[in-house]
């Protein structure tokens, strides 16, 4: 927890890294392992996962600013619960507004908006760097964050949707069934191909994760533990 | 700031401000957006009612589309009991009133079974007739039928609910003019199994119920949901593989209210046309 005394350029080159950072040697789901719950239940589609990302990235950026401009007044004893509330409220709201202005995505979705709540990764970052930095590098560490939590969602889901149920549904666009109708036997399934059952449930997501890890310290030999 | 932070008084002060603040923001964002949510809700059943008519036209009815045109289409709204009592009958012309409990279309499926017949059901384990009798003994226990005319002819839209393999599960089926044969259907679930159970609402199970019946040789003959692959009679359709117990939830719900209907149907032979 670092106060910054003097003020910076809006995409200083510590600003950039609080971008950047996260998407790869400090990944919010590889590295710090946090948020892995779900990365674990909302990939079985595509668009389910690229929404999520996109929830979860708000209520970070929000949250850490707002927490961030509040780091001198929140008295020491209640530090957690005022986070907390912070958090709930704003997760509240978007769920409220996903209910009213995309329906279909908020039926889809469900329970999960609720337990943005308790993805570790808000709290942490909330604990970590909202409170010891101020507003506008707490939004770009929250971005972030965020866009590192997206990332290694919608290559899970990408995997999940394309074995599991052979298409690929982005939001707004629709659904491409990229090995044939299931259903109408065409494409693939003419041949007998068989979507992969357990690429639907959660298992599968933890051993692509585990795969995505293997990849990451791979090509970044700075993460291998000695 | 001059204030100690650490000290009781503010630290009691900054979450009673904190309380009220969030409180009323909360409080005032869920009022603004609830008649938009409920708009949502109520089209969504209108266009399931809608769409489980089975009409051609209806197979790529919007949510949005439903509303304006549903009275166009469902001309009556009648409320039955277990035991066939007709407890309410509005026409497209009496304006659904959110507080009528009776109101064909304030019935909520998930709510009727969750709170009344899932607890019935639960005590009469194993006894056919402890069920059947305090089934038809609960007030609250409500039946909708949807009536709808459309180029001369009848159809019946009835309601089905139960639970599938994780939580609730339910629909709305199409009847012709007959009362026997199924002109459509839709489903829909709370939490099955993506990619599994939760295929109860693709078209390509839906559609299957069309032209099923449940009706042989005058009596009641409930449909069937069948593990995949097997040859089907008219009254038996495929489960979804790898979904065997939401089929299992489906068989038993459309038995447990069928029976209710074709009961209702058979003695009121005005409705058979």
């Amino acid at each position: 927890m670092s106060e910054e005394k003097k003020s910076e350029a809006l995409f200083s080159k510590k600003n950039k890294a609080l971008i950047t950072g996260p998407l790869n040697i400090d990944n919010p789901v590889t590295i710090q392992v946090l948020g892995i719950c779900s990365a674990l239940a909302v990939t079985v589609q595509m668009d389910n996962a690229i929404i999520m990302s996109l929830a979860v990235t708000a209520v970070l950026v929000i949250g850490n600013v707002i927490v961030s401009l509040m780091r001198n007044l929140i008295p020491g004893k209640i530090r957690i619960i005022v986070q907390l509330v912070v958090v709930a409220a704003l997760v509240i709201i978007v769920d409220q507004v996903l209910k009213a202005y995309v329906y279909d995505v908020s039926k889809k979705l469900s329970v999960f908006v609720g337990l943005i709540i308790t993805n570790c990764i808000i709290m942490g970052r909330l604990e970590a760097f909202a409170l010891g930095n101020r507003s506008w590098a707490s939004a770009l560490d929250g971005l972030g964050n965020g866009i590192g939590y997206g990332v290694v969602l919608i290559v899970v889901a990408f995997f999940k949707e394309l074995f599991g149920s052979g298409s690929l549904t982005i939001p707004g666009i629709g659904k491409w069934e990229v090995f044939g109708n299931a259903t109408d036997l065409t494409g693939l399934y003419a041949m007998d191909y068989m979507n992969n059952g357990l690429m639907l449930l959660p298992p599968s997501s933890l051993i692509i994760v585990a795969i995505y890890i293997w990849v990451q310290k791979w090509r970044t030999p700075e993460l291998i533990e000695e | 700031m001059a204030v100690d932070r650490d000290s009781n008084g503010y630290t009691v002060l900054f979450a009673t401000i904190m309380v009220i603040v969030v409180g009323g923001l909360l409080a005032f964002i869920s009022d603004s957006l609830k008649p938009i949510q409920k708009a949502n809700t109520t089209n969504e059943k209108m266009q399931n009612i809608l769409q489980a008519i089975g009409l051609d036209e209806m197979r790529d009815l919007q949510r949005n589309d439903a509303g304006p045109i549903f009275n166009d289409y469902i001309k009556r709204r009648i409320t039955i009991n277990y035991k066939g009592e007709i407890l309410s009958d509005k026409s497209a012309k009496d304006e659904i009133n959110p507080l009528d409990k009776l109101d064909a279309f304030n019935i909520d499926l998930r709510k009727e079974y969750t709170r009344y017949i899932k607890p019935i059901m639960n005590q009469n384990k194993g006894d056919e007739v402890g069920l059947k009798k305090a089934l038809e003994g609960s007030e609250s226990i409500h039946f909708p039928i949807f009536v709808c005319e459309n180029e001369g002819k009848s159809y019946y839209v009835l309601s089905a609910s139960g639970k599938g393999l994780w939580d609730d599960i339910w629909g709305y089926i199409g009847f012709s003019s007959d009362c026997k044969t199924i002109s459509g259907s839709v489903f829909d679930h709370k939490q099955e199994t993506a990619g599994l159970g939760s295929k109860i609402n693709e078209t390509w199970f839906e559609d299957q119920f069309i032209g099923k019946t449940i009706s042989e040789n005058e009596a009641f003959s409930p449909i069937v949901v069948l593990k995949p692959g097997r040859e089907k009679n008219i009254h038996q359709i495929d489960g979804i593989s790898g979904a065997t117990f939401t089929g299992v939830g489906v068989d038993e719900m459309l038995r447990r209210n069928f029976l209710v209907y074709y009961r209702f149907f058979k003695n009121n032979p005005e409705f058979i046309k």
